[in-house]
């Protein structure tokens, strides 16, 4: 008898809904109320900076998605604790114990099986949205068919991108070299020989980065477009990103690199192609290379 | 029908130690003072933890490096990881807490190997101190507590060995601790007391002694290399000589992430020990809690790589560990409901010590939900080494462990030492490291989202308030352990007796003396079945030794 009870109470719904009672409808609407309210809140609250990237958006569909999930399971558990502690708490002049309920199976079953389905789906969509950022491609496949570096090497890491076969708008795809040193990234363009501190993009157009370092390992984020990469000595890495929105950006150091690891910083520029194209050529060792 | 140990015949060794509150000092194979000295010297370490914690948390209320140089900010930062990890929650969860209860909980009057235990505890002093002056001999590490090479080896030697070597005493210790542990629950159980019988701390100790004796190891081998690479400019891990960066990350994250459990898995036991003596309630599940702490064990080896999503690991590697990590939080999940549970319908007296239980539940829910997210390498991938982990953590180490930590000293310290704390101080410090703690944490998770990297001692100016509020939390935390300290000194001398039993509780340390004597019972050790037999009548013919059961 006292098991049923706490299995309303607690909110089975199946149970309640054989059973209907009072608590069980409370319980419903409760549950609604806090579903409603976590997908709200998902929805509505921005935590992210703005989207500059196009593995951008897809990332920010896997956060509201955990932001939701997280809201309502936050505010369950946090109004069961505070419920529990207010209506059980013991009033002045009561002795004596609670309900001796030792186990419940089918409750325990139902909160084993919640959990496992919630974070196989979570799993699955985010398998999804990865595949969907280009993470399972084989990076040192995509560079073979296009240029000269990392042939031969087994290049693991990065992200990639699914942007048919990194093809660009006009079907090009730009190539840079980026060395990180203590305390400072370089940017080398192999087409034009350009060695820069500032990484500069044309919007729309796919890039591939080979990354390597000089010393310590370092990492490098732009927050607004949702990528990170390690930068390892003696193990190049790769990262590639199709930027779509013209502004500047910062690049971070994301991994403790020395002393001046919080000062090492640089910027992303994101352009017009006809601005990038303009950049590229005041700055091109051989004029005559194109983009 | 009550099978009883005999007192064993007074032996030399022991009658000769100390007595008084001198014992504290002195080379005790007492189980109970050994806890003592493990939880006091854990404390002074975490005060010296924290007030590290302040000045990093000084630094960053300004953009700007501005209030110590950049180099002393690593090394701050390094300290403090090292101390509060393997100096403060690792030895309080595990060595003080461990030592004072385990031998109660199975019936036995000390731990199975007592010098071995004491050996343990004697290491963690002058491995702490060293790591300490090393600040003062030639700059103290830092690498940051990871020690990731190859900036570990190129930064300067000295205070990266004395690193090492007192992180290699602190593994032994915890190594010497895990097998004594073991060694006492499954051996020295009093007989007619089953596995299944045992309060769930016990079967926290065991799956967290199992991960020690595993896993510690493989950081003292990994260490050690890292030395060489260091003293003896061997190649290992340098990449400059032909070694492998990636492979020290491996190593250590084998040790490093089951070292997290190393810090909640005891902490979990606490709490099931905590919410049924004052919600008046049985323990909920026993059996899924047990193996469910199984399943955290075996999950928490096999789920290192996802610290290394964004280290170059190869897209199946991410998508192996990303779904060990997540499935973690199943039967983590299923903890949390049967607390919940065992507070439901209860008679909770929300005293101080259940309030920081519920606090930690409350908080480590926030943290476990960051930490799935985590798991999910698109996720990561973004926030990986920036605040949004820091927040995480410190949901997961101090809004778990600290908290349990300060529960549990609420609830024992009548034991310790036979007095009461006073109860509104003890709500006043709840109160301020609850509101403090949060304050200073949940801002991060933005700070993260938003840009802002992980240990550094200069930021985007745009973080600047944020980092405020951070640090104003900090500041309230720092403040909490005013009301703290004053309680538990004054209490210790002026507070009202507690009596043998205060809580009316059923496990077997309070059916003895407070504080216990030598040997923990007087007389015959008591055979306690059911350690949660609240709300029950006492079934005399059964069970003799939880006669103080209260009828409803
Ligand atoms: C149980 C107590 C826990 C503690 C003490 C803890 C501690 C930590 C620490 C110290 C880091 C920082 C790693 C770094 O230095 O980069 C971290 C990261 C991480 N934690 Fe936890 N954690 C805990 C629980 C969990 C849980 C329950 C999950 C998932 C279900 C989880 C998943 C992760 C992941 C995926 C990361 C990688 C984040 C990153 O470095 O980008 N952790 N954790
Ligand atoms: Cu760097
Ligand atoms: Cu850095």
């Amino acid at each position: 008898m006292r098991k049923w009870l706490f299995i309303n109470n607690l909110g089975i719904y199946l149970g309640s809904l054989i059973l209907p009672s009072l608590t069980a409808i409370y319980t419903i609407l409760i549950s609604l109320g806090l579903i409603i309210g976590g997908i709200w809140v998902g929805s509505n609250v921005n935590l992210l900076p703005v989207v500059a990237s196009s593995n951008a958006p897809i990332y920010d569909e896997l956060f509201k998605v955990l932001f939701i999930i997280g809201t309502l399971l936050f505010f369950g558990m946090l109004g069961l604790v505070v419920y529990s502690l207010i209506q059980f708490r013991r009033k002045p002049g009561q002795t004596g114990d609670g309900l001796a309920i030792e186990d419940n199976l089918p409750l325990e079953i139902f909160w084993t099986a919640v959990p496992a389905i919630v974070i196989l789906f979570v799993g699955l969509y985010s398998y999804d949205i990865y595949e969907r950022m280009g993470g399972m491609e084989s990076l040192g496949a995509n560079n073979q068919h296009h240029h000269q570096m990392a042939s031969k090497q087994r290049i693991w890491g990065g992200i990639g991108s699914k942007d048919k076969s990194m093809q660009g708008a006009n079907g090009t795809l730009i190539p840079v070299e980026v060395t990180a040193m203590q305390f400072a990234f370089l940017f080398h363009y192999p087409d034009g020989d350009i060695i820069s501190g500032e990484l500069h993009v044309p919007i729309g157009q796919p890039v591939t980065m080979k990354m390597e370092s000089k010393d310590v390992i370092h990492a490098f984020w732009v927050p607004e477009f949702r990528l990170k990469q390690d930068v390892i000595p003696g193990q190049p890495t790769i990262l590639n990103f199709t930027p779509t929105r013209v502004g500047k950006y910062p690049i971070i150091c994301a991994e403790l690199c020395g002393p001046y690891h919080g000062g090492m910083r640089s910027t992303v520029v994101v352009e017009e192609l006809e601005d990038y194209q303009n950049w590229f050529a005041k700055n091109a060792k051989k004029p005559d290379l194109e983009v | 029908m009550t099978i009883s140990i005999p007192p064993t015949t007074p032996n030399n060794s022991k009658s000769l130690q100390p007595q008084g509150w001198l014992r504290y000092f002195s080379f005790s194979l007492d189980h109970k003072v050994i806890g003592l000295q493990y939880l006091v010297c854990g404390f002074v370490f975490y005060l010296i933890g924290g007030a590290l914690a302040s000045a990093i948390r000084i630094e960053l209320t300004s953009p700007v490096s501005d209030f110590m140089p950049r180099d002393v900010y690593n090394q701050i930062l390094t300290l403090h990881g090292t101390i509060m990890i393997f100096l403060w929650i690792v030895p309080v969860v595990n060595g003080a807490f461990g030592n004072y209860l385990i031998p109660f909980f199975v019936g036995a009057r000390d731990m199975a190997f007592p010098r071995l235990n004491a050996v343990a505890f004697w290491l963690i002093p002058p491995a702490g101190l060293m790591l300490i002056t090393s600040y003062f001999i030639n700059g103290a590490a830092q690498s940051g507590w990871t020690a990731y090479p190859p900036l570990s080896i190129t930064t300067p030697a000295a205070g990266q060995i004395i690193w090492i070597i007192s992180v290699l005493l602190l593994g032994g210790s915890s190594i010497f601790g895990g097998i004594n542990f073991i060694a006492t629950i499954l051996k020295l159980r009093r007989p007619g007391l089953k596995l299944m019988q045992l309060p769930m701390y016990c079967w926290a100790m065991l799956g967290t002694s199992f991960l020690v004796v595993l896993s510690t190891p493989v950081l003292a081998g990994t260490l050690i290399l890292l030395s060489f690479d260091i003293v003896a400019h061997t190649g290992f891990f340098n990449p400059v000589l032909g070694g492998n960066v990636i492979v020290y990350q491996h190593l250590f994250w084998f040790y490093s992430h089951p070292a997290v459990y190393i810090m909640v898995l005891p902490a979990f036991g606490l709490v099931s020990e905590i919410l049924p003596v004052h919600s008046r309630k049985p323990l909920f599940g026993y059996n899924t809690m047990v193996y469910s702490i199984m399943a955290i064990v075996f999950l928490g080896l096999i789920v290192w790589a996802h610290h290394m999503f964004t280290s170059g690991t190869p897209p199946w590697m991410r998508l192996f560990f990303t779904i060990a990590t997540a499935f973690i939080a199943v039967p983590t999940g299923i903890k949390f409901f049967n607390w919940v549970a065992t507070l439901w319908g209860g008679r909770i007296s929300v005293n101080t010590a259940i309030l920081f239980s519920c606090g930690f539940i409350v908080n480590f829910v926030l943290g476990g939900i960051t930490g799935v997210a985590l798991a999910q390498v698109p996720f990561d991938i973004h926030v990986h080494d920036t605040y949004f982990v820091v927040a995480h953590f410190h949901y997961i180490v101090y809004g778990g462990s600290v908290f349990v930590i300060f529960s549990s000293i609420y609830h024992w310290y009548p034991k310790f030492t036979g007095r009461m704390l006073n109860e509104n101080i003890g709500r006043l410090h709840f109160i301020i490291t609850f509101i403090g703690f949060n304050l200073c944490f949940a801002p991060q998770h933005w700070l993260g989202l938003n840009g802002m990297p992980r240990r550094v001692a200069e930021y985007d100016p745009q973080f600047a308030f944020v980092n405020q509020l951070s640090s104003a939390g900090a500041l309230l935390m720092a403040v909490s352990t005013i009301p703290f300290l004053w309680n538990i000194i004054y209490s210790a001398f002026k507070g009202p007796i507690a009596g043998d039993n205060p809580w009316q509780a059923l496990t077997p340390e309070w059916l003895t003396s407070s504080p216990p004597p030598v040997e923990n019972w007087p007389g015959e050790a008591p055979l306690v079945t059911k350690p949660y037999g609240y709300g029950q009548k006492p079934q005399k013919e059964k069970n003799p030794s939880i006669g103080n059961a209260k009828e409803t």
